[in-house]
């Protein structure tokens, strides 16, 4: 029983961690991008369509990470060198992901998908509980957790990660020492935009294997809201992510269990949780000033 | 010269913008609630404005609106459509009611219709379909095919229709097996493939071996297929997405009636009024029985039939879950009772929200 429910969870958590993942190192690299619900949902009927039509899910998830990349290079080519505002640009970015993934799709309404297949780590499955839970799973739950160390390690552990928080902390002088400030910051929107195409595979091929419009459900904004919830640190966006994911299942399993509690104030207590830590948070200064990037959303021009 | 080429221009723009203005004699306009893609409610209203257009061809021009938000959004939606000449509009949510009725009194030269709603004026017709007929017949279904005895029930929003529907669900089931159980899951969306499936595995997890829902996905489907469980459609036919998992479908086709009251339009014969119908006029339509054994299927067949002839599933006696009674044996609850249920029937294990 506890076993099945912490499976749902897993699922119902991955399309967020991986999503606010790569939000977060867009974020560390001072860039707002508000677009990543656009982009999951162009991941998740690219990665669909391919899949259906060369019958490879592998192939399907590679062109979900390239379509959520195309996405966010559009997005970065606006804010970055033609310094456009991101916070508008991120919400056409959506809009546009929603309109184009609608039309993209329309072919694929109605058909069933395909199911990545569940990789079993030899040895560590066959462990009772442990293996079923967390070693009896698709590839992309695993790219997850996989994430989680990459990022952490990049970014706290290296001198890429050092540059790429500089950046995003203080553009003027990461200029001033050299570095490529509008180069490192796409590279960042390059690799949001990737996981959030990732995530949004996730959504056609893994969690409810099918196209319909629309499917991401505003999963997006909630890893966007993740990242702040997490004040910027991956491991945290782990234990918010499946805080969500657990509050939103647990909530379904209490109703079938027939516990009597309101469904309504059940839905809503992942949305509390944030509000409160938000305000949390900003009550904290020192906390804020530690780990919000500084330029955030601040557009970098370069004096020549 | 230069006079004569404006003669021209003028001419070719006149005779454009007459010919637009001649190309359909009535223009029928849809403001739909979710994506046409949603494989689910809305899809079935868009393909009802397929059948429209390919009934009538170029005397009918139709447009729609999608993923229009319930609420101030919606008045804007239809104004526009009022504004751009619909002579009839068609609003296929229950939260577009009082818009609907607010925009009607400004524009009492263009017809109204309003699906699921109870408000109606001169100018404002309502529609809905008998969809708890259909629920009747699945519930039966499921007390004959489940060996646990338990049902699971994804429902989106405690309104009048979602309550009726369980509550004939369980009556058909009850009318097999006396102590059938219903565990109803409320998941407070119309469409959300990923909470919906989380929803059908909690179902399953907790003893539910047959699920139904009241929302618009084939999700859930698709988690008992996975699963090996068994359950039911909704809206459109989803077997596709379930071969092995769906008994069957109730399926809304609103084609029957959007044809009829566009014909009305284009005859001038178009009244107000309040339409409910149901499997006699093919509003609703049960997709094919499948994995059922032939006994189960003849019962749901002759339970159709019987509903057809005019049975309704609401007839006493129906007891609500605070044991009052809400029918006497033999008597039938009225539309109003049936459009307006906010009470569960004896025997649902869970409390309705209010």
């Amino acid at each position: 029983m506890f076993e099945a429910v912490l499976l749902t969870v897993i699922t119902a958590a991955t399309p967020l961690l991986i999503a606010a993942l790569g939000e977060l190192v867009v974020e560390r690299s001072g860039v707002l991008n508000l677009g990543v619900e656009g982009m999951m949902i162009m991941g998740a009927v690219v990665g669909f369509a391919i899949a259906n039509l060369t019958g490879s899910g592998a192939l399907g998830v590679i062109a979900a990470i390239g379509a959520g990349m195309a996405m966010s290079a559009l997005f970065g080519f606006l804010v970055l060198v033609l310094v456009a505002n991101q916070v508008a640009t991120g919400l056409a970015l959506t809009i546009l992901g929603l309109g184009l993934s609608g039309m993209i799709g329309e072919a694929f309404i109605g058909v069933p998908g395909l199911r990545l297949p569940e990789l079993y780590i030899p040895g560590l499955s066959d462990i009772p509980f442990i293996g079923p839970v967390f070693f009896q799973q698709d590839a992309i739950v695993y790219l997850g957790f996989a994430l989680v160390i990459a990022v952490t390690y990049v970014l706290f552990r290296t001198r890429a990660g050092l540059i790429l928080r500089s950046v995003g902390d203080n553009h003027g002088s990461a200029h001033a020492l050299g570095y490529s400030v509008i180069k490192i910051r796409f590279m960042a929107v390059l690799f949001g935009g990737a996981c959030a195409g990732l995530a949004g595979a996730y959504m056609s091929l893994a969690y409810t294997p099918q196209w319909v419009e629309n499917m991401t459900a505003g999963r997006g904004w909630i890893a966007l809201a993740l990242v702040v919830f997490a004040s910027w640190l991956p491991l945290r966006v782990v234990i918010g992510a499946y805080l969500f994911g657990a509050v939103s299942v647990l909530n379904l399993h209490a109703q079938a269990l027939g516990l009597g509690i309101p469904s309504q104030f059940l839905s809503s207590l992942p949305y509390i949780a944030t509000i409160a830590v938000l305000v949390l948070i900003s009550a904290n200064r020192r906390l804020t000033l530690v780990n919000t990037p500084a330029c955030l959303g601040k557009p970098f021009v370069p004096d020549r | 010269m230069k006079s004569l080429l404006k003669a021209t221009v003028a001419a070719i723009a006149f005779a454009a913008a007459g010919s637009a203005a001649n190309a359909a004699d009535v223009k029928a306009c849809f403001v739909y609630v979710g994506p046409v893609g949603d494989f689910g409610w809305s899809y079935q209203h868009d393909q009802g404005r397929l059948a429209v257009e390919e009934k009538f061809g170029d005397k009918v021009e139709t447009a729609y609106l999608e993923s229009v938000p319930e609420g101030p959004d919606a008045e804007r939606a239809i104004e526009r459509f009022a504004r751009e000449g619909c002579d009839i509009i068609f609003t296929t949510s229950f939260g577009y009611m009082n818009p609907t009725i607010k925009v009607a009194k400004d524009f009492p030269d263009v017809k109204f219709e309003h699906a699921t709603g109870y408000k109606t004026a001169e100018n404002v017709a309502t529609y809905n379909s008998k969809f708890h007929q259909g629920r009747y017949i699945i519930g039966q279904i499921a007390a004959k095919q489940s060996e646990a005895g338990v049902a699971g029930y994804i429902a989106s929003f405690p309104i009048p229709e979602v309550v009726s529907g369980i509550n004939a669900f369980m009556l058909g089931a009850q009318s097999v097996n006396p102590d059938f159980k219903v565990k109803v899951v409320w998941v407070n969306t119309w469409f959300d493939p990923g909470k919906e499936a989380d929803a059908a595995k909690a179902l399953f997890d907790q003893g539910a071996d047959i699920i139904t829902q009241h929302t618009d996905s084939t999700a859930p489907l698709q988690v008992a297929q996975e699963r090996g469980m068994k359950g039911f459609g909704q809206a459109s036919d989803m077997i596709a997405f379930a071969p092995d998992a769906q008994y069957t479908s109730i399926i809304d086709d609103w084609a029957p009636y959007y044809i009829h009251r566009v014909q009305e339009v284009l005859d001038g014969t178009w009244e107000s009024h309040s339409s409910w119908e149901g499997l006699a006029e093919g509003h609703v339509v049960m997709a094919p029985y499948t994995n059922l054994p032939e006994d189960v299927v003849e019962m749901a067949k002759a339970t159709e039939a019987k509903i057809k002839d005019g049975w309704e599933p609401f007839t006493g006696p129906i007891t609500k879950q605070d044991g009052t009674v809400a029918a006497e044996d033999g008597v039938r609850l009225d539309d109003g009772a049936i459009l307006g249920m906010n009470w569960y029937v004896q025997g649902i294990d869970d409390q309705l929200p209010q």
